[in-house]
């Protein structure tokens, strides 16, 4: 099967369709199981009582907003590379997202800070290094809508991209190079390759689905931005013409 | 009901947390969806604009 004729936009665009519906089932059904789990399932901490529950949104916020910008900064990379304007336009598809998850993140970071470390915000290495994630994506849509060819847009936005990524690793490793009041990873991939986790098996299994749920929500939601992104662009094209008159929802 | 809402004592930051991040979700996916009905609606009229001009 020749999968490059899906990086055309009018064979790509009812595909996208399809697949958002179906991630878009995907993410509410773990979300309604994650929510019950990390409210009735997951015990109360010993230490933190049910204050840590905010975990279950804070961290997988946190993957989310480092893995979007990865897959942005890898779509960005592949559109400037080859030119393939789906590409690109995939990369603004997610970049909204992205910031999304990055500000929630911050968000329940600091409201899990306050009662815990007595603190809203601190310049401790990882919320800095995260808050300038949120200033990338910001960027990175600015200029987006500032340039008006697209095909420049998609080139300076590729570079911006790719210098920011750069900044993911350092989010990651924060905590373990400075000594930092953020804690250190609490799942880690153990030497003999299995996840290890200082957590109990509940809770490590209510973070995953709930990291799912938002992975599949970003699916679901990037792929039905990138829809509009396609209209947008080509809407003076024949087939965007020929599926208006068939009256396409 | 009540004691369970208090979440302890925590009840403000869990709550203010999962308020404001389904709260962005809601929001997120509205904007998307209506932004495409929109954009298809635009487009048909104009495309019936242009084929009357014809």
């Amino acid at each position: 099967m020749n999968l490059f004729k899906y990086s055309a936009p009018s064979i790509f665009y009812p595909l996208a369709g399809r697949l958002a519906t179906g991630f878009a089932i995907a993410a509410v059904l773990l979300l309604a199981i994650g929510l019950y789990m990390s409210f009735f399932v997951a015990p109360t901490d010993y230490k933190q009582g049910e204050g840590y529950r905010i975990m279950f949104i804070h961290v997988p916020a946190a993957w989310m907003s480092m893995f979007i910008y990865l897959v942005m900064a890898a779509w960005a990379a592949a559109g400037m590379i080859w030119r393939t304007r789906l590409s690109s336009m995939m990369a603004s598809a997610l970049a909204p997202t992205g910031a999304m998850f990055t500000f929630i993140a911050l968000w329940t970071g600091a409201l899990w800070g306050k009662p815990m470390w007595g603190a809203w915000w601190v310049w401790d290495a990882r919320l800095t290094s995260e808050l300038i994630l949120l200033f990338l994506y910001i960027g990175y849509m600015a200029m987006e809508s500032a340039i008006d060819d697209p095909r420049r847009a998609a080139r300076a936005c590729g570079l911006l991209a790719l210098v920011g990524v750069i900044n993911i690793p350092i989010i990651y490793y924060s905590v373990k190079w400075w000594n930092t009041l953020h804690q250190g990873a609490s799942i880690k991939m153990s030497e003999s390759g299995g996840i290890e986790s200082s957590m109990t098996e509940i809770m490590l299994w209510t973070m995953l689905i709930m990291t799912f749920a938002c992975w599949f929500y970003t699916i679901a939601v990037a792929l039905t931005r990138v829809r509009s992104i396609i209209l947008e662009r080509e809407s003076k094209t024949v087939w965007v013409k020929e599926m208006l008159q068939q009256g396409e929802k | 009901m009540a004691e369970w809402l208090a979440m302890g004592g925590h009840g403000f930051y869990i709550w203010g947390s999962y308020g404001v991040t389904a709260l962005f979700m809601i929001v997120e996916t509205i904007l998307v969806i209506r932004h495409k009905r929109t954009l298809l609606q635009r487009l048909g009229r104009m495309m019936r604009m242009n084929s009357e001009v014809e």
